[in-house]
């Protein structure tokens, strides 16, 4: 099975171990590990739950498409990888 | 709260950095700093319980709010204000994108807070900063489709002025969207500010109280109806709590700047930092001096001791001049990192450090 991996740079603020890849979408996959790191959420996504500017998604090794819904579609053995952006620190 | 404060915050580009002034008022780091290589917005030290709160603009990861109970000791995150989801939120739909200044609401409430932000909005927390609220009221108000930004590309909120005598009457300021005034908590608003004056829009619109760009609002605690104002196009003061104000002019060397402090029990007596204009944001002939009022605005005096006397190209934000709850004590940072205190007053002045990341504001804890 895949899992959601958050990079080294989220990890200094906040404790977020991988999570399993659980749902047929990024933002089902996202939803879910969020649930259980409600904090985690608002490192990731902004007010109005769009991919916040300066971090990206990855499936496996390409980029998501849609970051205002995160709709692009996972499979069970994806990878979803959590990184920043070199822009905005 | 008569005594000299001996803790003095600094919150910065880098980092939260504590001072402490030692028995012959030399002031010293206290300990390594807290959030070190992070953007510290906003911070607050409550005179009500001790509770340090501090706000960090994170540039990958948005917008947080640590709360300390042990002075700065250790730290817990909790929430941050948020804007409310917007139903099918179009693309350009709201994020808080900094926290730009935090306030201690009702003084028989501990743990009831204001925050201002960018975007400009004023939100409410009744539990030590648990759970925000917008203060949708004010978000509706007519005239904020006029509202534009100052220094930033959103207009943001920065001085919230509680009254010590009633805590449901409060008083915002908005760069650039004018002087705001609520009687019921921010239930509702209105705006106020007759007699401010900008230059930057059209000549009939110089007097409209709408698009005003007070940069900073001070009151004084003990008479808080004496209201100071340093604004985009000068120094301003009100006696009805910032219904109206009137301009002084004439303060060498300048009136443009960006902070002013208040005497906490002398409604005469308030202190600037002036710049060259607008568009020269830096000491007039670099030298930095800090411009005192003691009776009303009438007349200025402009201290220099101790200041840099040339070639200085400090500024000193809105939030990075503050005095002790005895008048006495004052301590400002600049722009580029240097961190002064006075004991007198602000008739002399000595530097702490010239080596901190860019200074956003000083509290004295």
């Amino acid at each position: 099975m895949g899992q959601v991996r958050f990079a080294s740079s989220l990890q200094r603020h906040l404790a977020c171990p991988p999570g399993p890849v659980a749902g047929v979408s990024v933002r089902e996959a996202l939803d879910a590990v969020f649930a259980d790191n409600p904090r985690l959420r608002g490192y990731v996504l902004d007010d109005q739950g769009r991919l916040r500017r300066h971090v990206n998604v990855f499936v496996n090794s390409r980029a998501v498409a849609d970051r205002m819904r995160l709709s692009d579609r996972v499979r069970p053995d994806d990878d979803i990888h959590v990184i920043q952006a070199l822009s905005g620190g | 709260m008569a005594d000299r404060s001996d803790t003095l915050l600094a919150a910065t580009r880098k980092g939260l950095f504590t001072l402490r002034a030692d028995a012959g008022r030399s002031w010293a780091a206290a300990g390594p700093p807290a959030f070190l290589g992070e953007p510290v917005s906003a911070l607050l030290s409550d005179p009500r319980d001790g509770t340090l709160y501090a706000a960090l603009r994170l540039g990958h990861f948005g917008v947080k709010l640590h709360r300390s109970r042990d002075g700065g000791v250790s730290w817990e995150e909790v929430a941050a204000p948020s804007f409310p989801a917007e139903a099918d939120g179009p693309e350009d739909a709201t994020s808080v994108d900094m926290i730009w200044t935090l306030e201690a609401g009702d003084p028989d409430t501990p743990g009831h807070l204001w925050a201002g932000t960018l975007p400009a909005a004023l939100f409410e927390s009744r539990d030590h900063g648990e759970n925000w609220r917008r203060v949708d009221a004010l978000w509706r108000v007519p005239e904020r489709a006029e509202w534009f930004g100052g220094g930033y590309d959103d207009a943001g909120l920065h001085s919230i002025l509680v009254d010590p005598r009633d805590p449901a009457r409060l008083t915002v300021a908005i760069s650039c969207g004018g002087v705001w005034k609520s009687d019921d908590a921010g239930a509702s608003w209105r705006l106020v500010g007759q007699g401010l004056r900008n230059d930057y829009l059209p000549p009939d619109r110089a007097y409209d109280p709408g698009p005003q760009d007070p940069h900073r609002l001070a009151h004084c605690a003990a008479a808080p109806n004496v209201v100071w104002c340093q604004h985009h196009n000068g120094v301003f003061r009100s006696e009805d709590g910032g219904e109206t104000f009137e301009e002084i002019r004439d303060i060498r060397p300048s009136v443009f700047g960006f902070a002013v402090a208040a005497h906490p029990h002398d409604p005469a007596t308030a202190w600037f930092v002036p710049a060259v204009k607008d568009a020269c944001r830096v000491p007039v002939d670099g030298r930095l001096v800090v411009t005192r009022t003691s009776d009303g605005g009438r007349a200025f005096e402009a201290f220099g001791e101790g200041l840099p006397a040339a070639g200085c190209y400090d500024l000193v934000y809105r939030h990075a001049l503050a005095v002790d709850t005895t008048g006495d004590r004052l301590a400002m940072g600049s722009t580029t990192g240097s961190l002064w205190t006075s004991a007198d007053g602000g008739q002399r002045w000595a530097a702490v450090t010239a080596h901190l990341p860019p200074i956003a504001q000083v509290a004295f804890a």
